[in-house]
């Protein structure tokens, strides 16, 4: 338990250098002096499933190729520092699978049984992989499905979340509009299946929280190019009854940038675009953000996105339970990580922990405009018994998620 | 670190001779009456009132407020995003760590005028001046490690690796012994000073901020601000032996964030800054049972007392002010303005106290 130190003399992050498809980080502490006897290192795997991206329409830096892995490397990384003050370590085996391929593949050869996946990949590969045999006993931690759907009817035992969903998400927004009293929407959705999932999170929270949908409209920009169009073109989906807001539901980023000041009414856009709910943001600065942000941005050479924050989040928790529980075991660290009880810290001024009813990480969730950070969820007055956090997704009573609830 | 620059306060007899003769010969109020008293007594070069520094992490400034007034009498510009600061024994220099420009500052408190920087390393968040007077231990938040400046020589001792965002300094009473706490890898570092290593590591609740000493040096304090609890560790065997847990009706339990901790000299209280609580906890030192909350201003950050410890000062980060409280009713008396985001405060020792005993600890 008694790590001594010399000065100056922290070991590198030894990385060997990416390879295509295959990476493998491990970390290897170099002139550590004393250290007690050191358990096995605590194996870690990130896998991902590559997704065909859209071209920016506004010259936006484009979603990054590591989204995600940066945050976990950067979690090693942590995990590690922390580990060596109690002859603790932990290794990252990272995979990434193009479109089309095969993620179970990858998964199978991740190796016997591995116990800790951190998994970036859509809705669908959640699923296949969660219900493989041979991943009877694994931990699945999802970095990359918003979808609520895994939190609810599909929930899986060992599966869970620390992205939070489209439902926490819709509800940290909600929530502001309603503390604003902003709860006249008009809603306007693109054409694909993500954009239709968020519109339903949307009018799910609006009933939750007393806010009204009064018109809700279809825009699909194929075929028009909407940055020469978008002064005409956003008037007529966008008139309608009396509202206070527009929300947009655009995930892929194909239109709502350009209805930003174009709408027919002068009213603010919200949603996937405009004011945004997100687990993380370049604005974010408090509770010691900025220190994470810095950090992150001296190992990738970019800011911070939400995925990033999920895959960072997803291994410092694994690397928090160990310490916590001093030891490396997995069957240990996987026991405490599902637990109650277990706590952990992600910069954004509260305890955060796992729900025990669907494995959702609970966690506040920032709105933000590409400026600031408008306001943090849950919004003051939004109160719960247990933890104020819970006022965002589905609570207990009304989750239809039945998988972690076993007998005993 | 409030409490530290009290720690380092306490170790000079002559303080606490001041205290306790002007405690007997005047009525327990005024401090500035006091420290008149210890001007006529020869112990003070000029008779002048009590002098509260606080930083303010938005504005690049450090306001003064008059310990008998009450109110803020000037303030002066210092470096970027400045947090802890302290003031050498005679009172006559102020150090600030100004985290955003990567220094810290040593700063004449008369006039605001920078003297010079002090090699830091990388943003300085809070640091602890020894007992000797010129060791000064500084976290470094962003590269995991805490240096060890010599104030007099201006040369960096010892750079040392300790966890991840090390945030709270303290020093024995003894000065044989540094403590940081690491804000990410939850954890107290022990160094051992003659040495300058790190010797040991205690694990503590999540998001260590801040550690003081108790005045026997037999006890160390450390708040985690998200774990919501303060450790108190036994300094010898370096174990947790009593975690305190805090409760206020109608507030949210994670909204109870213990930061600053400052006690007092006879070991009968321990004060606790919780955060966006807006509330000082009171805690009896002795049953570690929380006796009283105060309420404060906003996002309470930091704590400091006057040398005889009959009020209480604490910064209020959203409200941007200053509470001051009563300590024998325990209740708050006063609030006054200051800048934006208030975070470290230090109560300037008397000026013109007598050269302080030789031979301290290194």
């Amino acid at each position: 338990m008694l790590a001594r130190l010399g000065t100056r003399q922290g070991g590198p992050l030894r990385v060997t250098p990416p390879r295509r498809r295959t990476r493998r980080v491990g970390l290897i502490l170099l002139g550590l002096l004393a250290l007690p006897a050191q358990a096995e290192p605590l194996a870690i795997h990130y896998l991902e499933r590559r997704i065909e991206r859209p071209t920016p329409l506004n010259n936006e830096d484009p979603i990054p190729d590591d989204e995600g892995l940066k945050g976990a490397e950067l979690g090693l990384k942590d995990s590690n520092a922390t580990g060596r003050f109690v002859a603790l370590n932990f290794t990252l085996d990272s995979r990434v699978v193009e479109p089309g391929e095969d993620l179970r593949a990858a998964f199978r050869a991740l190796g016997e049984r591995p116990r800790f996946v951190v998994l970036n990949a859509p809705a669908e590969d959640v699923l296949a992989l969660a219900d493989m045999p041979e991943a009877k006993g694994t931990v699945f931690l999802n970095v990359g499905a918003p979808d609520s759907r895994l939190r609810e009817a599909d929930c899986r035992p060992r599966l869970l979340h620390v992205l939070p969903s489209r439902a926490m998400l819709a509800d940290a927004l909600v929530q502001f509009l309603a503390y604003k009293r902003w709860t006249r929407i008009l809603l306007l959705s693109g054409p694909a299946p993500a954009d239709a999932l968020y519109a339903e999170a949307l009018k799910t929270s609006a009933k939750k929280f007393g806010a009204r949908i009064v018109a809700e409209s279809r825009f699909d920009p194929q075929g028009g190019d909407t940055r020469d169009t978008a002064l005409r073109e956003f008037v007529l989906p966008t008139r309608g009854p009396e509202h206070d807001v527009v929300a947009v539901a655009d995930e892929a980023g194909a239109f709502g940038a350009n209805l930003v000041y174009n709408t027919a009414a002068a009213r603010p856009v919200i949603g996937t675009q405009g004011l945004t709910p997100a687990a993380w943001g370049r604005p974010v600065e408090a509770w010691a953000a900025v220190q994470l942000q810095s950090r992150f941005r001296r190992l990738a050479g970019r800011a911070m996105r939400p995925i990033d924050y999920a895959g960072w989040m997803a291994v410092h928790a694994l690397g928090e339970a160990a310490v916590q529980a001093r030891s490396t075991d997995s069957d240990t660290v996987a026991a405490l990580v599902l637990s109650p009880r277990f706590e952990v810290g992600g910069f954004k001024g509260r305890p955060l922990s796992f729900r025990a009813w669907d494995g959702q990480l609970r966690q506040p969730v920032f709105l933000l405009w590409p400026g600031a950070v408008t306001a943090t969820a849950p919004i003051e007055g939004f109160l719960h018994h247990r933890t104020e956090l819970d006022t965002l997704g589905p609570d207990e009573p009304e989750s239809a998620c039945r998988a972690f609830r076993k007998p005993g | 670190m409030p409490g530290l620059s009290e720690a380092g306060l306490m170790r000079v007899p002559s303080a606490d001779a001041v205290t306790e003769s002007g405690t007997r010969l005047m009525n327990r109020a005024a401090t500035a009456r006091l420290l008149l008293c210890a001007g006529l007594l020869g112990l003070a070069g000029s008779a002048k009132s009590q002098e509260i520094f606080v930083s303010n992490e938005r504005d690049n400034t450090v306001s003064v407020i008059d310990g008998a007034t009450l109110e803020v009498t000037r303030s002066f510009p210092v470096g970027r995003r400045p947090r802890g600061l302290t003031f050498s024994r005679d009172g006559r220099t102020l150090y600030v760590c100004a985290s955003d420009s990567d220094a810290v500052q040593v700063i004449d408190p008369d006039t605001g005028a920078l003297r010079h920087n002090l090699p830091s390393g990388e943003d300085p968040e809070q640091f602890a001046l020894a007992p000797d007077d010129r060791t000064l231990f500084i976290a470094n938040e962003e590269n995991a490690t805490t240096t060890v400046v010599d104030a007099q020589t201006r040369k960096v001792l010892a750079q040392i690796d300790v966890g991840i965002e090390p945030e709270g300094m303290a020093v024995s009473p003894d000065g044989k012994t540094a403590v940081t706490t690491s804000e990410t890898t939850n954890m107290v570092h022990w160094i051992d000073v003659p040495t300058l290593t790190a010797t040991d590591a205690t694990p503590v609740g999540q998001r260590p901020r801040a550690a003081a000493f108790s005045a026997d040096g037999r006890m160390l304090w450390a708040s985690s601000e998200i774990g919501g609890t303060v450790a108190v560790i036994d300094a010898a065997t370096r174990k947790v032996v009593e975690t305190i847990e805090f409760a206020v009706k109608g507030i949210a339990a994670d909204r109870l964030q213990p930061v600053g901790i400052t006690l007092t000299r006879d070991g009968r209280f321990a004060f606790v800054a919780l955060g966006p609580s807006d509330r000082v906890a009171v805690i009896d030192a002795k049953t570690y049972k929380v006796v009283n909350y105060i309420l404060v201003g906003r996002r309470v950050w930091q704590l400091a007392m006057t040398p005889d410890e009959s009020r209480l000062f604490t910064t209020n980060g959203v409200s941007g002010d200053v509470t001051v409280i009563d300590v024998a009713t325990q209740r708050p008396i006063r609030s006054v303005k200051v800048g934006r985001f208030p975070w470290g405060v230090a109560v300037r020792p008397a000026s013109g106290t007598p050269e302080r005993s030789a031979g301290a600890a290194p």
